[in-house]
């Protein structure tokens, strides 16, 4: 269960204001793909428009096409609710909710769309999610007591557990790891790695070592300066990215000699 | 055990050049013999003696201080001295507020019968017989008590409902509209009503809608309505805007709508604030007594439906005991009931404080391991 995503000549404006300008990607099922770039070049706009998560910000619309498994997100008549629900989305900072127990983060997705589910399916669904988060065995014994009682890696992989319990086809994450400690970092890491067996997962990082560490395919984002749009400027192979880029612009960020 | 090769001092060099730690009572022992020494020559009174000793034990500490210590020193125990001072000024009315209430309330509230039994029959001959014979003083304020309770929770569920949504469109869907702009500024001019004007567009609503005349509980829980709707819409916009946009954001990211998102999520993260919010705009009418006064009247006798007949409630109950004595020859059991009943109202607002704060202790996020 995992779809892949076709963009075609997508612009995304706040306003009258052009964020990001013209970008054609391809990502594929069941693939990790990184998007790295400085800051402000407009990646993780990007990654929002993949969920329609950008549509919260008053003002904010896009032109171009986004496309899952041929099916056009911004469609006439499509739903965002619809397709938030088929492409999940884990924040920089971990938030998982602050008024529910550990067990009810996991269920949030279920409980909150008000879906009948047994006590026995929650149960499964909460160890699978869990252990699908490499958390289970860390919180199996607490479930009832509060998400944010956590340690910040905790709190991350659990808003990753509550992603995956709603069984979307892409998970899209905006700098997971930004907030957490090197060793929560590695965790998140290897999870990242096992869910692409299941998931389609889309990440933005500024940390390239990261990049290379779990991504197939690497996208690299830049601006031009201040006021001006984002562009994507080269995506492939992230070990063609990283050791033989097409582009000047991309040589020097990822080695470091930018600006 | 080692053996240490620094000397004992009694005095450490560090806090060389300091006052010592019993400077301040002994000036404080001196400002007021030195205080009631000048208000003897004067005359002397409790008040004067209070202030002229505070002038002085600042003034001293101050002085000490800038001689021995130093001027960076002096200038902190002047603020220190400010802002204690400052606090015991704002202290000073209440203590003597509740301590009055308390001396002339609570005869009243210990008379038997004073919480159960209404003013129906009570009649001026009664209140002569107690002061003349010295009977108990009969009649009670269960009608009043009843009647600010009906009036009070009919205001409440009328306000409540009104000034939560209002609260969830400015926060959630106003977006800095014209109509969200328009809605803040007239709930910021409704702050800001008398109350009497409140009662007054009550009485005038209901006579032109239902008949002149009208005067029931209900009028005065839409008056007292009017009072709290924006202190509710105030206090629950403040708290659903510190509700964060990360977490509306995650339950929009697991595909929950919008408005399950505001019921599931940002009213239950808020709901302490709401709730502790709600409890104080009830505090705040709850001894509102124009309004009430021209809308609901005054009874002597006990009334259980808002609907219909005049009501009593606290607060009126006090101003047409003291007005208006039962026995205009001898006023003291009236005052009397005044002030039981006064005592009864600061004791309602002080336990819907404290149930303020234990929702909101009780609704509070979770925290733990």
């Amino acid at each position: 269960m995992s779809k892949r995503i076709d963009v075609k000549d997508l612009n995304v404006y706040y306003g009258k204001f052009l964020a990001v300008e013209d970008v054609s990607i391809n990502i594929e099922a069941k693939s990790v793909t990184a998007f790295i770039g400085p800051s402000g070049c407009g990646k993780s706009t990007f990654l929002r428009t993949l969920n329609r998560m950008h549509e919260v910000i008053p003002g904010a619309r896009v032109e171009g096409e986004v496309l899952l498994d041929g099916d056009n997100l911004y469609g006439q008549g499509v739903d965002p609710v619809t397709v938030r629900s088929q492409i999940g989305m884990v924040f920089q900072r971990p938030n998982p909710f602050p008024t529910m127990s550990i067990r009810d983060n996991v269920l949030a997705g279920v409980r909150l769309n008000n879906h009948k589910i047994s006590k026995g399916e929650a149960d499964a669904l909460v160890e699978r999610s869990l252990q699908g988060a490499n958390l289970w065995n860390e919180v199996k014994d607490r479930l009832a007591k509060p998400g944010s009682g956590l340690s910040g890696g905790q709190q991350q992989r659990l808003c990753i557990a509550r992603a995956i319990a709603v069984e979307p086809q892409v998970i899209l994450m905006d700098e997971p790891c930004s907030a957490l400690d090197p060793i929560s970092t590695l965790a998140i890491e290897d999870l990242i790695n096992d869910l692409k067996d299941q998931y389609t997962v889309v990440i933005v990082t500024h940390n390239m070592q990261q990049a290379a560490r779990v991504s197939d395919r690497t996208a690299f984002f830049n601006i031009a300066g201040t006021g001006k749009p984002g562009k994507l400027i080269e995506v492939g192979d992230t070990h063609t990215i990283f050791s033989n880029p097409t582009q000047k612009a991309t040589e020097d960020y990822v080695s470091g000699r930018f600006g | 055990m080692t053996s240490t090769l620094t000397p004992v001092r009694k005095r450490s060099a560090l806090t060389k050049g300091q006052l010592p730690k019993f400077a301040p009572y002994v000036v404080l022992a001196l400002a007021l013999v030195v205080g009631a020494a000048i208000l003897a020559v004067v005359g002397f009174n409790a008040f004067g003696w209070g202030i002229v000793s505070a002038i002085l034990f600042t003034a001293g500490l101050v002085g000490w201080s800038a001689a021995v210590e130093g001027g960076r020193k002096a200038k902190d125990k002047l603020a220190t001295c400010l802002v204690v001072g400052s606090f015991l000024v704002a202290l000073l009315p209440l203590i003597s507020v509740i301590w009055t209430v308390l001396v002339n309330g609570l005869p009243g509230l210990l008379d038997p019968g004073f919480l159960t039994t209404s003013m129906n029959g009570v009649t001026g001959a009664f209140d002569n017989k107690s002061v003349e014979e010295g009977t108990p003083v009969v009649g009670g304020i269960y009608h009043a008590l009843l009647g600010t309770i009906q009036i009070t929770l009919l205001a409440t569920v009328i306000s409540v409902p009104v000034g939560l949504l209002t609260a969830v469109y400015l926060v959630e869907y106003g977006e800095d509209r014209p109509l969200a702009r328009a809605i803040t500024f007239f709930v910021d001019v409704m702050t800001g009503i008398p109350s009497i004007v409140a009662g007054l567009f009550a009485a005038a609503f209901f006579f032109a809608v239902v008949g002149p005349g009208t005067k029931t509980g209900a009028v005065a829980a839409v008056a007292l309505s009017v009072l709290m709707i924006p202190v509710v819409v105030r206090s629950s916009e403040e708290m659903l805007k510190i509700v964060p946009n990360e977490l509306r954001e995650a339950a929009y990211a697991l595909g929950v709508r919008k408005w399950r998102t505001i019921l599931r999520v940002v009213i239950p993260t808020a709901i302490s604030g709401i709730a502790s919010g709600v409890t104080l705009a009830i505090a705040r009418v709850i001894g509102e007594t124009a309004p009430i006064l021209v809308t609901a009247g005054f009874a002597t006798s006990i009334n259980n439906n808002v609907f219909s007949g005049w009501m009593a409630s606290l607060p009126t109950f006090i101003y047409t005991q003291i007005l208006n004595p039962t026995s205009p020859s001898s006023p003291d059991p009236s005052s009397q009931r005044a002030w039981g009943a006064a005592l009864v109202l600061i004791i309602l607002v002080m336990l819907l404080n404290l149930g303020a704060r234990l929702i909101a202790r009780a609704f509070a996020p979770k925290t733990g391991r």
